[in-house]
């Protein structure tokens, strides 16, 4: 209780500041090991502590992926699609906030910051159009030799453990998790280390996306800590390894003993550039089902 | 059917929505007959062996690099033995370094100098060329390769060989039509391909391999496997009659440690593996980091789901194709059965009765249905699991039959009372042997199907459109068949999910694989 009162005069308000949570089967828990880590800016200022998310949390974080698939999997590509829409919609509300932490996060300036909002708004767009299109531009009717129906249709492979490029914290971070979640997947992705704020914020846009719990899990922390118990999981079926760094072949080492499938880090990435179905190609299984054809 | 229609595998089983029946020789079975069919046969297939003599064997086979046949300078021989009666057929040679690296230069000379940067139209013709060889000598293949394999000349006559062929004459249309596969305008090939086959199909497995491979302008080293090297030694002259330029193909002949070398070569671009799970996790944990490109087509425990409205009768052919065509040894085998419980006695029934139809013995017999087990070392292995089986408190039966004196043999089995905890449902025994598990509702048996770590092929019986759909929608497999089982064909993508590997062979999907 302040002792000393100026009559008259109103209290400057004291702003109410975000606890950076994790985001774990619809759910924003603290990491369970109580432990969280202080994110700078670009200029080395203090922004928050972000949530340092254990093994444990990985862990519980692909339960929480593996439980949300089956229904994710089987909404229509079209419902995904507006899903994917929508979350747009809701960074679009949210533009000033996502450019301030870009800002601070790389240091760009405002207008270069909000180039980057936009096109990372674009890109869950870009993967909404997607959802009920790549299924007959990569599959279609076989033409085999005998009196059979044969189609081939390609299927989310399941869960997909993602490393965000460790720049790029916003076009980069959306432009891996959209592709895996667009066609059914879902995912456990680790934000990336430095910068993991945008990703935070992106989790509360996917809370009020109509995204079901789990189908998008979002862990920060330390990438070396996260990576390698997601390589080896045995119920993850996919890697991406774009914020991997030099730890990505030893996590493709890993990720063999379940065959998993890996999607390698291209050093040559650019995110602003039209990803077509570079991202979405590798997390999807082929599927060919045959029926003979008779009276 | 016309002559130029593609080959089916022998021993059909279609459902009733299907028109063909299957093909005529089915092993002469009439599920029809009631009650009788346990007591014995009222006539006796007279023996109808297959001529030897269309094959010339020769004593010794060197391997096939740049476009010769010359001595391994590893000096190193193994002998490839006939698994019907144990007699060996040849000699053959065990490459070394040496011998991988000269494969693998003579795989990067052909392809820098000749075939990358031919017209697509010109490489689809020596594809057309290989196509029209092997239909040519399918007997003289067929005939050696059952004498290799131990597999049944009905099977290799009818299935493999022009099984190979077809997919030599598919992926030679592709050749000048690459722009059109999905990978971009303008897709170029990625390189020289190591390859490694197995020994169950080994021509066909070649065929998936170099067809697909030479089509999209890569060149190839090949190594067959260790118990089944001649009939990729017999392709390579077929290579060499076609006028295929030297070093486009390339055959190295020897054993996991020849593999090994191959896969790991750092001349390689692309590696193309089938074979056991546990090999192919050794070769992606060894091609880790190195960047180049990897599929895989591996272990499988394919299942079969039963419904109660099935036309059992035609589920019965269809289970036992699919789990005893080629002695099992066939990773989209469907060697677990989920039958509804309601009908599980009846269906269980008519399917020891339809076992005991299937005819055992030599391999050159055109009747025969089951042939030999390849080697001694994979007749352990079934036994071993077998033998687990029972010791697990499963139940085994086998029909009355008669295995002969010399040579590796396993009869047709099912085990009855198997939980899912058991191995023989859990793993893969690669040999003619069933699990018999049951289920009550749709969903059970879809979780039933899925709970493997594998997921290569899977099986669906019932007249019910929306019920076949609804299932084979919720399979984690990447073939299904519906009334019907093991089907295949160059224009149908195969592979697998999860541990059954990474990859498509066939169709435009096969394709990508060899596509940068």
């Amino acid at each position: 209780m302040p002792e000393h009162r100026h009559e008259g005069a109103e209290a400057p308000r004291v702003a109410v500041r975000k606890t950076h949570k994790l985001y774990i089967g619809g759910a924003f828990p603290r990491s369970e090991s109580g432990r969280s880590y202080p994110v700078a800016s670009a200029d080395g200022e203090h922004l928050a502590n972000a949530g340092m998310a254990s093994r444990k949390d990985a862990r519980d974080a692909v339960a929480a992926a593996r439980k949300a698939f089956p229904g994710w999997a089987g909404r229509t590509a079209y419902n995904r699609g507006q899903v994917l829409y929508r979350a747009a919609e809701m960074m679009e509300g949210r533009r000033a906030q996502f450019a301030a932490e870009l800002a601070a996060a790389t240091g760009a300036g405002r207008p270069e910051a909000e180039r980057e909002v936009s096109a990372a708004i674009d890109r869950w767009v870009y993967y909404a159009g997607w959802t009920d299109k790549a299924a007959q531009v990569l599959g279609g009717t076989n033409p085999v030799s005998g009196p059979y129906d044969n189609r081939s249709a390609p299927e989310p492979t399941g869960v997909v453990a993602v490393l965000a490029p460790q720049e790029a914290p916003l076009l980069g971070l959306v432009s891996v998790l959209a592709p895996v979640v667009a066609m059914g997947n879902t995912a456990v992705l680790a934000a990336s280390e430095r910068a993991p704020l945008p990703a935070v914020a992106l989790a509360e846009v996917l809370a009020t996306s109509d995204l079901p719990g789990g189908v998008a899990n979002i862990l920060t922390g330390r990438t070396a800590e996260l990576a390698p118990p997601l390589a080896a999981h045995a119920d993850v079926n996919a890697l991406d390894l774009a914020g991997a760094g030099e730890l990505a072949a030893e996590l493709e080492e890993a990720a063999a003993e379940t065959l998993k499938r890996v999607l390698r880090p291209d050093p040559a990435v650019e995110w602003e550039a039209d990803p077509g179905l570079s991202r979405i190609r590798p997390f999807l299984e082929t599927k060919t089902v045959w029926h003979p054809v008779g009276t | 059917m016309s002559s130029e229609d593609g080959p089916q595998a022998p021993t059909g089983g279609d459902g009733a929505a299907g028109t063909d029946g299957g093909p005529a020789d089915h092993g002469g079975t009439s599920t029809n007959r009631k009650g009788s069919r346990l007591d014995g046969q009222p006539l006796e297939y007279a023996p109808a062996p297959e001529s030897r003599s269309v094959v010339r064997l020769r004593e010794a086979y060197d391997p096939f690099i740049d476009g010769e046949f010359a001595p391994a300078k590893s000096g190193g021989h193994l002998t490839t033995a006939d698994p019907s009666d144990e007699e060996p057929l040849a000699r053959v040679a065990v490459c070394g370094e040496a011998d991988v690296d000269r494969a693998m230069a003579a795989a990067r000379r052909a392809y820098d100098t000749v075939w990358r940067d031919l017209p697509g139209a010109e490489r689809g013709k020596y594809l057309f060329r290989i196509a029209r060889i092997l239909q040519e000598r399918a007997r003289e293949i067929a005939v050696l390769e059952t004498l290799d394999n131990g597999k049944p000349i009905k099977e290799t006559r009818d299935f493999d060989v022009p099984m190979a062929a077809a997919h030599f004459f598919y992926h030679a249309g592709w050749a000048d039509k690459l722009a059109y596969a999905g990978m971009g305008p303008d897709p170029r090939p990625v390189g020289v391909c190591a390859q490694v086959v197995p020994w169950n199909f080994p021509l066909l497995m070649l065929a998936w391999k170099i067809a697909p491979a030479l089509a999209a302008g890569n060149t190839a080293v090949l190594k067959p496997a260790e118990t089944t090297p001649l009939s990729a030694l017999l392709f390579a002259e077929v290579c060499q009659e076609a006028e295929l330029p030297p070093g486009v193909v390339n055959i190295v002949t020897g054993d996991g440690e020849t593999g090994r070398l191959l896969v790991t070569h750092p001349g390689a671009d692309k590696v193309a593996f089938t074979g056991s799970t546990e090999v192919g996790r050794g070769i992606a944990r060894a091609l880790a980091g190195t960047g180049r490109r990897l599929t895989l087509e591996l272990g499988g425990k394919g299942a079969n789901i039963v419904y109660d409205d099935a036309a059992l009768d035609q589920a019965v052919e269809g289970v036992v194709n699919g789990v005893f065509f080629n002695q099992g040894h066939v990773c989209c085998a469907g060697s677990r059965l989920l039958v509804q419980e309601s009908v599980a006695e009846e269906f269980l029934e008519r399917l020891r009765a339809r076992m005991a139809l299937l005819r055992l013995g030599d391999p050159l017999d055109k009747n025969t249905d089951i042939g030999a087990v390849n080697s001694a070392a994979q007749l352990e292995r079934i036994r071993a699991l077998a033998e687990t089986g029972r010791a697990e408190g499963a139940e085994a039966w086998s029909p009355p039959c008669t295995l002969p004196e010399r040579g590796h043999w396993f009869p047709p089995t099912v085990f009855t009372g198997v939980t899912q905890a058991h191995r023989v449902a859990r793993e893969e025994i690669f040999g003619p042997v069933l699990s018999v598990l049951t289920f009550r509702t749709p969903e059970e048996a879809v979780a039933k199907a899925n709970n493997t770590p594998y997921g290569l092929s899977a099986g669906v019986w019932t007249e019910k459109g929306s019920r076949m759909l609804w299932t084979a929608e919720r399979l984690r497999a990447g073939v299904v068949w519906s009334n019907t089982f093991n089907r295949f064909d160059p224009a149908s993508p195969f592979g697998g999910y999860k541990e059954s590997g990474y990859g498509r062979e066939g169709g435009r999907h096969g394709l990508e694989a060899y596509l940068a």
